[in-house]
């Protein structure tokens, strides 16, 4: 991550990871959560659909779209399980923004945190992206953030992004740590007429 | 006359100031904490030298990895990542002053089981977890959110979380619950009528005399479903069921303490002409117990219903959804779930691993032996738990009957510890998700259900309709009927 945290705009190859309702569980399966890091998490991104059974890689798109920066995804991705560890080893393999038909709110939260661009279109629009990206591998897929906008070979499509995501992304306020703990003198006069904090229980 | 609901109370109450971002900053009350998604955050914390801001409000235990046999709890345990989590949180809980549920506490189990039986959870309050279910603490009246890693970071050094206030869903649930139909059932019923995404940009408030029929165990199965429909925390208002089963809990306040904060339990609950977002009525009259026929909560009907057919969805994701359902499950629409065979019975988790939950399984499995076919395992939700219960002779039930009585975890839930299924086997399962590879095998199939149903699905070797064993008189339709002697 660069001092600089405004991020107004991502853009590399695309990947299309299609499927609806895909869920934590296959993101990342809870096997490999019992890492104390996230270090090594990119290696078990959708492990399990991403092998055969006998462990080789098979034709995932994870596996042919290698490198890829823009993950273009279906609707209600990341549903299931809250665990960071999914957009984490998304992150850490090397995707920089997301373009879905829709998210579990949990998972564009964590996105959020993570600096990553979490953005919507209509179903038409994002499976026009994937077949786009299918037949062009190497063409350049971008996020612009601050237009709301994603342009991929001469298109460019208009697309959303939840308000409160765009401006922390845009401003370089989305480390909410950094933003609370500033306040951290106004937490204890906030809230000292609660009855269960005045009581201390 | 203020028209505000339960959430909007809390929320005001816990505001600390609004954000540049358009969030607002909300203190957390209660911040539990197990050993999977922590030790990362507490990491970032040593990263930017931090201190834990609330100590004192942050409780932690172990449950995802703990194993569930008792000779596989001694130190170090057997499996080094298992070891080196534990002990991780051992050494983030001791450096920083906060109270740990180890296992020789006596007190260890999953966060969302420990909490509310030591009385830790309470109306009013604002609930964080690093764990998806926290919206189980909604239960009381309070307000309970799943967190990521990086805002666990935020709630231990700040004490607080940055939220977006969601819209308010009231969920009516009129009639009674039938013999045999539980919490549970009227959960999977919810999920059924709005949906795994029905509660997208919603908290729900359940209400009616269905919900407020129930006992608290009951209250905490069906809010501990609120994330399977969509929703990111749900809420029962707190009343008379609510104060009884605090008062004398460990963490609870005592005496005068008691009573006065009860006048601030009372205040916040909603208006009686609170304005909702949205109002919607479920009816439990006559309905069925309920069981996941697919791969996502919402794949669900009453066991008198046949699997529906993939045309049978409006919405082009749900007919695919379906699809891909019946494949993995190797079933066809117009198929009844009874009589689907069953490898593995599994009675435990935050949403029906409570005293409960085993003592109504255990009337089934009264005088009845679990199929021979099937691998059947009793995992308590916490240690306490596990005592009340053995204090009780409900294990000896279990046992007896063919089960395995283990100590207390997740266990199977999602397979992070031994226990797991495996190749393709079928699991009756009590616990929340059905989601492909969630129990630890990719080609596992997981069917959902109530505690009781799960324990008839042992005893048969495949799904049955519990009622059958369930002869002695109306059990009062509550999560949890019997009032539990501590
Ligand atoms: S029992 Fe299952 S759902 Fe509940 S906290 Fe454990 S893993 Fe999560």
């Amino acid at each position: 991550m660069s001092e600089d945290q405004h991020i107004t705009d991502v853009s590399g190859t695309g990947v299309p990871i299609p499927g609806d309702d895909v869920d934590t569980d296959q993101i990342l399966p809870a096997k490999f959560m019992k890492e104390v890091t996230f270090d090594n998490m990119a290696d078990y991104l959708f492990y399990d659909v991403r092998r055969d059974d006998d462990g080789e890689f098979n034709d995932h798109p994870l596996n042919r779209f290698a490198g890829a920066s823009i993950g273009v995804v279906n609707s209600n991705f990341g549903c299931g399980s809250s665990r960071e560890h999914a957009p984490q080893a998304m992150m850490r393999w090397g995707i920089d923004g997301v373009v879905g038909e829709s998210y579990a709110e949990i998972f564009r939260d964590n996105c959020k945190s993570l600096g990553i661009p979490a953005v919507t279109a209509d179903h038409e629009t994002v499976t026009a992206l994937q077949t786009w990206i299918e037949d062009n591998p190497d063409g350049d897929v971008e996020i612009d953030v601050e237009t709301e906008t994603v342009t991929y070979g001469g298109t460019t499509i208009d697309v959303d992004i939840d308000t409160g995501m765009k401006e922390a992304l845009v401003d370089g306020i989305w480390d909410t740590t950094a933003l609370m703990y500033s306040n951290r003198s106004k937490v204890d006069a906030a809230v000292d007429d609660l009855p269960y904090v005045a009581g201390d229980d | 006359m203020s028209e505000d609901t339960l959430y909007d109370k809390v929320w005001d109450r816990h505001k600390v100031t609004e954000l540049p971002n358009g969030q607002d900053q909300l203190f957390v009350g209660l911040h539990l904490v197990h050993e999977v998604t922590s030790p990362q955050a507490f990491g970032m914390l040593r990263e930017r030298d931090l201190d834990v801001a609330y100590p004192g409000r942050t409780f932690a235990t172990t449950d995802h990895i703990a194993p569930t046999e008792a000779d596989k709890r001694e130190r170090p345990l057997g499996d080094d990542q298992a070891e080196e989590m534990l002990s991780a949180l051992e050494r983030n809980t001791s450096e920083n002053g906060i109270t740990f549920f180890g296992f020789e506490s006596g007190k260890q189990g999953i966060t969302h089981v420990v909490a509310p039986e030591l009385g830790l959870s309470r109306p009013g309050m604002t609930v964080a977890c690093g764990d998806s279910h926290t919206a189980t603490h909604g239960a009381f009246g309070s307000i309970g959110v799943g967190i990521g890693t990086s805002q666990i970071r935020d709630v231990l050094a700040t004490g607080c979380i940055a939220a977006d206030k969601q819209q308010v869903r009231r969920i009516n649930v009129e009639g009674s619950l039938g013999e045999g139909v539980y919490a549970k059932d009227v959960i999977m019923k919810i999920i059924q009528d709005l949906g795994v995404d029905g509660g997208v940009g919603h908290v729900y408030e359940y209400g009616g005399p269905a919900i407020e029929a129930l006992d608290m165990e009951g209250r905490l199965a069906v809010c501990n479903m609120s994330i399977e429909g969509g929703a990111r925390a749900g809420y029962i208002n707190p009343d008379e069921t609510t104060y009884e089963y605090l008062e004398g809990r460990e963490y609870a306040p005592e005496g005068d303490a008691f009573e006065e904060r009860k006048a601030y339990w009372e205040s916040i609950a909603s208006d009686a002409d609170a304005e909702y977002d949205d109002v919607v009525t479920v009816d439990a009259d006559g309905v069925d117990p309920l069981i996941t026929w697919g791969i996502n909560p919402g794949q669900v009907i009453e066991i008198s219903d046949t699997v529906p057919h993939p045309d049978a969805f409006e919405d082009r994701t749900d007919r695919e959804a379906a699809e891909s359902a019946l494949d993995h499950m190797e079933i066809d629409p117009g198929q009844s779930m009874l009589g689907y065979d069953v490898d593995v019975a599994f009675l435990g988790t935050c949403t029906n691993g409570r005293v409960s939950d085993f003592a109504e399984a255990a009337k089934v499995l009264e005088g009845e032996t679990v199929d021979d076919g099937v691998r059947a395992l009793a995992v308590p939700g916490s240690e306490t738990v596990r005592k009340q219960c053995e204090a009780r002779g409900i294990d000896e039930t279990f046992i007896n009957a063919g089960f395995q009585w283990r100590r207390a975890g997740c266990s199977m839930c999602l397979a992070m510890n031994d226990d797991s299924l495996v190749d393709d086997e079928v699991c009756a399962s009590s616990s929340n998700r059905n989601f492909v590879g969630r129990q630890g095998s990719k080609e596992g199939r997981t069917v959902l259900m109530n505690p009781t149903m799960v324990a008839a699905a042992a005893v048969e070797g495949q799904v049955a309709d519990a009622r059958e064993y369930l002869d002695d008189g109306p059990t009062g339709g509550a999560g949890g009927v019997e009032e539990v002697a501590d």
